[in-house]
């Protein structure tokens, strides 16, 4: 077990110094420069380009950005030079976790819920009601939800505010849009699995026992029932949070997504590099843990690991 | 003044192009009503002003500026030697009084004693010799991007390339109330320079303790009506009233929260359920469609007026055949700009004849009621003729195959489909369109690959040398490969002339030249558009489409 942990975490390692060099060099390939303006003069962008170190030769900023990283240093935002990149990722972070957090948790419990009510009310009418509404979570795009929600319930009717985080009910609208597509995900997962686990015969015997069909459903089905859900929550949880970029601009929330693009249409290359990285630590966390995860449930994994 | 930084991202994709404004409205109908001002009302109500600058603005420190994000939160925060007035006249600002020499180049500040920086320190004509040296030192902490906006002084120039040093820079105080600036020419709209952010003067006590004084809200110091008391980055910035200013009487606002709306449908959204008082420009932006409804509807709120800006093409004089001015001229002359105006940019924008925008003073009245308002007009049979004529002068059977350039933007998009669709049914010749990502776009434009490219231009002080000396020879922004002796004398005539009305019979002639030649496409002088609620009073655009909020109440 710690020499498969060993290994996944040198392979992250590996990802992610291979991510930097081909990230460091794609993105000073893109013609332009940090500093082009229509109204800044050459003298001034050369002058720039040398304070930041941009005149030297490319392996040169290469090995000098390596061995910042090295040592925890991300470097300064070309755009606001007031700011870290450590500063504004940190900064920003926060609110995308925040609102992604919520959200995660929306999902599950929204999503769970109505694939077992689904399940338990198999081709019945509601059941029918749950599928078309999983089958519109899923193939609307969530800013078309954070549009259209933002407009009717917070301009038209103004049931909500329209935008910011700034009251408990700013949360609501963000959350929604970014909690549609995996409530019906969940739902689904959770209504096929629950349904082939009513079949089971353990369930069969609940029944013959004269217990409640509620209580059969949660307490034998749902336990069974929720496995793949779990599998799903890693990769749901890091796509939640590093996804928001249009849900986190059409309501104003001060997120990371905003700098992912902004950064490279500015040119920003620190910004560039520091947010690529931390989404691809980000991203590889959340599937090194699902992996020890798997490898903790799966008995072959475990045999596999004992006699190696 | 950059007319731009609109989204973050985009940021920087519209820095610059003033063209970009969104605006709507034919006439200039609203123009008139555009200033709140002309109404009698008391201040009542929270006087709290509420504005989108969709993003983070890049910094505070005015050294640094270089877009009109930062330069909306520091016109409210600091002022400079001279400031504007309720109707956009230039007059007394920190300096109360100043002296003219003969020849006009050199001007004695006497700065006045009763105002205070923010921190408490007083302000004096040693802050102002401070800042300008620190903005132009070539070993600056970091350096000042708009710098060259100061080379109007005597040995600045010399000093920021490295050839010279401070001492030798022509701002001297000569004690505490009084400061001399010696110009390299007579420059006669100087006095609206110092009012831009990069002459505006930082706490020389406050910066030498601190470098960092500039990132915060609990270390700045500033000198202006407001000042700086929250900024959370990326999320808002807040200003306050400055119990420090002189002008306490003339500022009505407690305060000014400035929001960070990325979106422009979100932005509009707010300011229907009253979260904002003013959107779009100058740093917002009101999504086009919403403009052309609002102006359909007639909406009291929807402000326009002229944003001294000129939205042009520019062809590479560099290649066949473009260094034609027939040809050059017979594309220019086979569009419809009015109908461009009225089906497909739908903002009111003004044809334009020429290089400088309406809004730009002359010697009293504005330059283009003074001078030519048309040096051409549209003509389709001429322009046939004409490009006959000059593909045979360059030896070519037929217009060769061509690339029309714009950066990322809707309106851009549209403007060139209809412009090369008008030249392909008045000419009978095809022009590619290509889009390009706005670094790249300007890259390739800066370095001449490309063969004809869009344009805009925004003032950056109100005279038409800031259009007219875009073309001289080797200048920066020279990027269309003109030259052309007797319009580079013309310019380095009117620098070095101190009278007014001598001045801009030169700059005209320059126009003339430029225009005759067909140097640039003139298409449209551009509009900014605003909404504004009922209840903001005395908040006004200034001449080149900024926001000037320093004199604005609330009446509710």
């Amino acid at each position: 077990m710690i020499r498969f942990i060993g290994r996944r975490f040198l392979n992250i390692l590996l990802s992610l110094f291979v991510l930097a060099t081909l990230t460091f060099f794609l993105m000073q390939a893109v013609p332009g420069n940090p500093f082009l303006d229509e109204k800044t003069p050459k003298a001034a962008q050369e002058a720039l380009k040398a304070f930041y170190g941009l005149d030297k030769p490319l392996w040169q900023q290469y090995l000098v950005y390596l061995g910042n990283i090295v040592q925890g240093d991300l470097g300064i935002s070309y755009k606001t030079p007031g700011q870290t990149v450590t500063q504004i990722i940190s900064q920003s972070f926060l609110y995308s976790a925040k609102l992604g957090i919520f959200a995660i948790i929306v999902s599950v419990i929204v999503g769970v819920a109505l694939g077992m009510i689904s399940a338990m009310y198999n081709r019945k009418l509601i059941d029918k009601f749950a599928v078309v509404i999983s089958i519109l979570g899923i193939s609307i795009p969530n800013f078309v939800v954070a549009s259209v929600t933002q407009y009717y319930i917070g301009a038209e009717w103004r049931w909500l505010p329209v935008s910011g985080l700034n009251s408990p009910l700013g949360y609501v609208l963000p959350t929604f849009a970014l909690s549609a597509l995996p409530i019906a995900f969940i739902a689904r997962l959770t209504r096929s699995s629950m349904l082939e686990v009513l079949t089971a015969d353990y369930i069969r015997t609940a029944k013959a026992k004269g217990m409640s069909p509620l209580r059969i459903t949660l307490r034998h089905g749902l336990r069974n029932a929720i496995l793949p859900v779990v599998t799903y929550l890693g990769p749901m949880s890091a796509n939640i949070i590093t996804g928001g970029v249009v849900v986190e601009k059409i309501y104003n929330v001060p997120g990371l997504g905003q700098f992912f693009t902004n950064s490279v249409t500015n040119r920003d290359y620190p910004l560039i590099m520091g947010i690529t990285l931390f989404y691809a630590v980000i991203l590889m966390f959340a599937r090194f843990l699902a992996d020890i995860g798997y490898a903790m449930v799966d008995p072959r994994m475990k045999k596999s690991s004992k006699g190696g | 003044m950059i007319a731009g930084g609109v989204l973050a991202a985009c940021g920087d994709s519209n820095n610059g192009n003033a063209g970009n404004t969104g605006a709507a409205n034919t006439g200039n109908e609203n123009a008139a009503a555009n200033n709140a001002g002309g109404e009698a009302a008391a201040p009542s109500g929270d006087q709290v002003f509420r504005m989108n600058l969709t993003s983070e603005p890049p910094t505070l420190d005015p050294a640094l500026m270089q877009d009109n994000v930062s330069g909306t939160v520091a016109d409210g925060i600091f002022e400079g030697l001279t400031k504007n007035d309720k109707n956009g006249e230039t007059v007394p600002g920190m300096a109360e009084s100043w002296e003219v020499s003969e020849d006009g180049k050199t001007y004695t500040f006497k700065i006045r004693s009763d105002s205070k920086w923010s921190s408490g320190n007083p302000v004096t004509a040693h802050d102002f010799e401070f800042s300008w040296k620190r903005t132009l030192d070539p070993n600056a902490a970091k350096p000042a991007p708009y710098a060259y906006q100061l080379y109007y002084i005597e040995g600045a120039e010399a000093y920021n390339t490295g050839k010279g040093d401070a001492a030798g820079v022509g701002v001297k105080a000569l004690d505490d109330t009084t400061l001399e600036v010696k110009l390299v020419n007579p420059t006669t709209y100087f006095l609206s320079l110092v009012n831009f952010y990069t002459y505006y003067p930082v706490d020389k006590v406050t910066v030498e303790k601190d470098p960092n004084w500039a990132n915060e809200a609990a270390t700045f110091s500033s000198n202006g009506p407001f000042k700086l008391t929250q900024w959370e980055h990326n999320a808002k910035v807040v200003i306050e009233r400055n119990e420090n200013y002189y002008g306490q009487a003339d500022v009505k606002l407690d305060k000014v929260d400035f929001a960070m709306m990325a979106d422009s449908n979100t932005e509009l959204n707010n300011f229907n359920t009253d979260q904002l008082d003013w959107a779009g420009k100058p740093t917002g932006t009101i999504p086009g469609p919403q403009i052309d409804k609002l102006r359909k509807e007639n909406d009291p709120q929807l402000k326009i007026t002229d944003a001294a800006s000129s939205y042009y093409y520019i062809f590479n004089q560099s290649k066949k055949p473009f260094n034609n001015a027939k040809v050059r001229k017979a594309l220019s002359m086979s569009i419809d700009r009015q109908l461009l105006i009225d089906r497909v940019v739908l903002e009111g924008q003004k044809p334009a004849f020429g290089f400088v925008p309406p809004s730009i003073t002359g010697a009293e009245k504005s330059f283009r009621e003074e001078t030519q308002e048309t040096y051409f007009s549209e003509n389709v049979d001429e322009a046939k003729t004409l490009l006959a004529e000059g593909l045979k002068e360059e030896g070519m059977d037929s217009f060769p195959a061509t690339t029309l350039i714009y950066n990322t933007s809707d309106k851009h998009a549209k403007i060139a489909t209809a412009i090369t669709e008008m030249w392909k049914q008045n000419l009978g010749i095809e022009v590619k369109t290509e889009v390009q990502e706005w670094k790249v776009f300007l890259d390739n434009r800066t370095n001449l690959k490309y063969d004809i490219a869009r344009a805009g231009w925004g003032a950056d002080y109100n005279d038409p040398m800031t259009f007219l000396d875009l073309y001289i020879t080797g200048s920066g922004n020279n990027d269309i490969g003109y030259k052309n002796a007797d319009y580079d004398k013309l310019i380095k005539d009117a620098y070095a002339s101190a009278d007014k009305a001598e001045r801009v019979k030169l700059l005209a002639q320059a126009e003339k030249i430029l225009i005759d030649d067909m140097a640039v496409m003139p298409v449209y002088y551009d509009t900014s558009s605003s909404l504004v609620k009922a209840y903001v009073k005395d908040a006004f655009m200034t001449y080149n489409g900024n926001i000037n909020y320093n004199y604005a109440y609330i009446s509710k």
